[in-house]
């Protein structure tokens, strides 16, 4: 069903985990389709300095996650914001048609941390702890 | 790597008596059993015999046993061929919210045609209450079809209750007995089921074999059309490899049930006690009201499709209710029935043990799952103390 690459990052994720301190978090999904994702970044130079996910759902969006990580890491804000669902699906080496939902919350999860970051430098808040989050990991 | 194999509710493997039993139907005794031949009577009397067999194992006669290709066709030709057959009689149908697809979707197809059905809800266990299809039969009900137990929680319905009260009220019943055939003993009589289905490849036989029982007397409207085989209720050649097959298997179960349900059950209950040793871990389905190899556990925060593709990763290989793992990205209709909220329901997991399963087999399974849980915990944005039900 799932093409080797998606079994690969699914088995061995990239970039897993949550940043402390990011400069922008994209909270995304909604875990009633079985689908949450959390996606971290910190910012430098107008570039995506560290990326990090951590994914609530099958292994569509586990490996959707490390893909727009690794997409996504160095890149410009504004070269990160043109990553689509399809460049990660392609990257992938395609998705099942009825998982493309995933993907498409990959790119949606960058598009929302890059925002969060910006909206905080307009606001001049700089970094805030989010919200419903604990900082500290169980295991 | 050695793999497992815990999802027996799916299918289980063929008894090697079962396959070597098949074997002389494919080459040697190949006749069609309609032909007058001798080639066609050593078919009929393969046929005739099996037939036997596997009415033994529920105390019914030969003649109310008629062969299908699976549950799925049992469990369509019981309501349709009711539905039909009784439509002048009236047009109502009770079931549950907790059936499998094959009678939920048949009973919706009916609705469609105009009759009107009644869908039970389950208690937090899946227990459908004789109390509930009391109260529900009406003076047009023609048919009450309840699961004997059900596929994916491992409940097993007060099925003699419900029968008791559908004789009294003179509304035929339908069991879907596809879990519990050859696994807990069924008297048709003493149960009062008036038809019930099976399906072979449940119970260690081939696939693509079944049966219909049908209470001598009760009026079905065959669905099938054709060389009037099985005495007019399901035409088409009969399978005779399949149906000698489905009869060996019968014929073991009702040998081995009771030393079987013991080993599985042994070995279900050690798992399901280990496994609930883990954080934030459930059983569903009822706590002793369930399938002797039935374990059916909830792990909050992790998703089933993960958690299933990372134990086949170990070699173990489950099923589970999660939406992402379903064809329509809906959560287990079940599942939400026994009042799971849907994101409740996407971390489920269920390991079906047989008899062929081992010790050895469930000692791995206590050492890995908890890992496996673990590692995709890890990754979670969910955690302990989170509600689970943030919303975008």
């Amino acid at each position: 069903m799932y093409s080797e690459k998606v079994m690969d990052l699914f088995r061995s994720p990239h970039n897993m985990g949550k940043i402390e301190n990011a400069d922008g978090i994209g909270k995304v999904g909604n875990p009633v389709c079985g689908d949450v994702m959390y996606i971290y970044i910190k910012v430098k130079d107008n570039k995506i300095a560290d990326i990090k996910f951590e994914t609530f759902g099958c292994a569509a969006a586990i490996a959707t996650s490390s893909m727009i990580t690794d997409l996504a890491k160095g890149k410009t804000l504004d070269e990160a914001l043109k990553i689509t669902k399809g460049d990660v699906a392609e990257a992938l080496e395609g998705l099942p048609p009825i998982k493309m939902h995933c993907s498409n919350l990959a790119a949606d999860g960058l598009k929302a941390a890059i925002e969060d970051y910006r909206s905080k430098q307009g606001k001049g808040k700089g970094q805030a702890a989010p919200k419903n989050v604990k900082q500290e990991k169980k295991e | 790597m050695k793999r497992i194999y815990f999802d027996n509710a799916a299918t289980t493997r063929t008894d090697n008596e079962v396959v070597k039993a098949m074997e002389p139907y494919f080459t040697k005794f190949y006749g069609n059993a309609s032909s007058l031949h001798t080639f066609g009577q050593e078919a009929r009397k393969a046929l005739e015999d099996s037939r036997k067999k596997a009415a033994e194992l529920i105390n019914a006669k030969p003649n109310e046993i008629y062969f299908t290709s699976g549950g799925t066709e049992s469990d369509n030709l019981a309501l349709k061929g009711v539905a039909y057959a009784n439509k002048s009689k009236g047009k109502h149908i009770i079931t549950s919210k907790i059936e499998h697809h094959a009678i939920e979707h048949t009973c919706q197809y009916l609705e469609k045609q105009g009759f009107d059905v009644t869908y039970l809800p389950v208690d937090k266990y899946g227990i459908v209450t004789p109390e509930s299809v009391k109260s529900a039969i009406r003076k047009d009900t023609i048919l009450i079809s309840i699961m004997h137990a059900n596929n994916e929680i491992g409940t097993i319905e007060p099925v003699k209750e419900i029968g008791k009260i559908a004789r009294e009220k003179g509304v035929l019943f339908h069991t879907d007995a596809v879990q519990t055939f050859g696994k807990v003993p069924i008297d048709v009589k003493d149960m009062n089921v008036d038809l019930l289905s099976s399906s072979s490849h449940k119970l260690h036989g081939p696939k693509g074999v079944g049966l219909i029982y049908i209470r001598e007397g009760v009026k079905v409207e065959q669905q099938m059309l054709g060389g009037g085989h099985e005495r007019g209720m399901r035409s088409g050649t009969e399978n005779i490899p399949g149906i000698v097959g489905f009869a060996k298997a019968c014929e073991i179960a009702k040998a081995d049930m009771e030393k079987d349900t013991k080993k599985v059950s042994a070995m279900r209950d050690r798992l399901v006690k280990e496994i609930l040793k883990t954080e934030d871990t459930y059983l569903n389905g009822h706590p002793t009201q369930r399938l002797p190899g039935n374990a059916h556990f909830r792990f909050s925060f992790i998703e089933g499709e993960s958690l299933l593709l990372r134990l086949d990763d170990k070699g173990i290989a489950a099923s589970t209710g999660s939406a992402c793992s379903s064809k329509s990205l809906e959560p287990s209709h079940v599942l939400l029935a026994i009042g799971l909220k849907a994101e409740e329901a996407h971390g489920s997991l269920r390991i079906t043990i047989e008899k062929d399963n081992t010790d050895a087999e469930i000692d791995y399974a206590i050492a890995e799952i908890p890992k496996v849980v673990a590692s995709l915990r890890e990754m979670s944005p969910f955690k302990k103390g989170d509600a689970c039900i943030q919303k975008k």
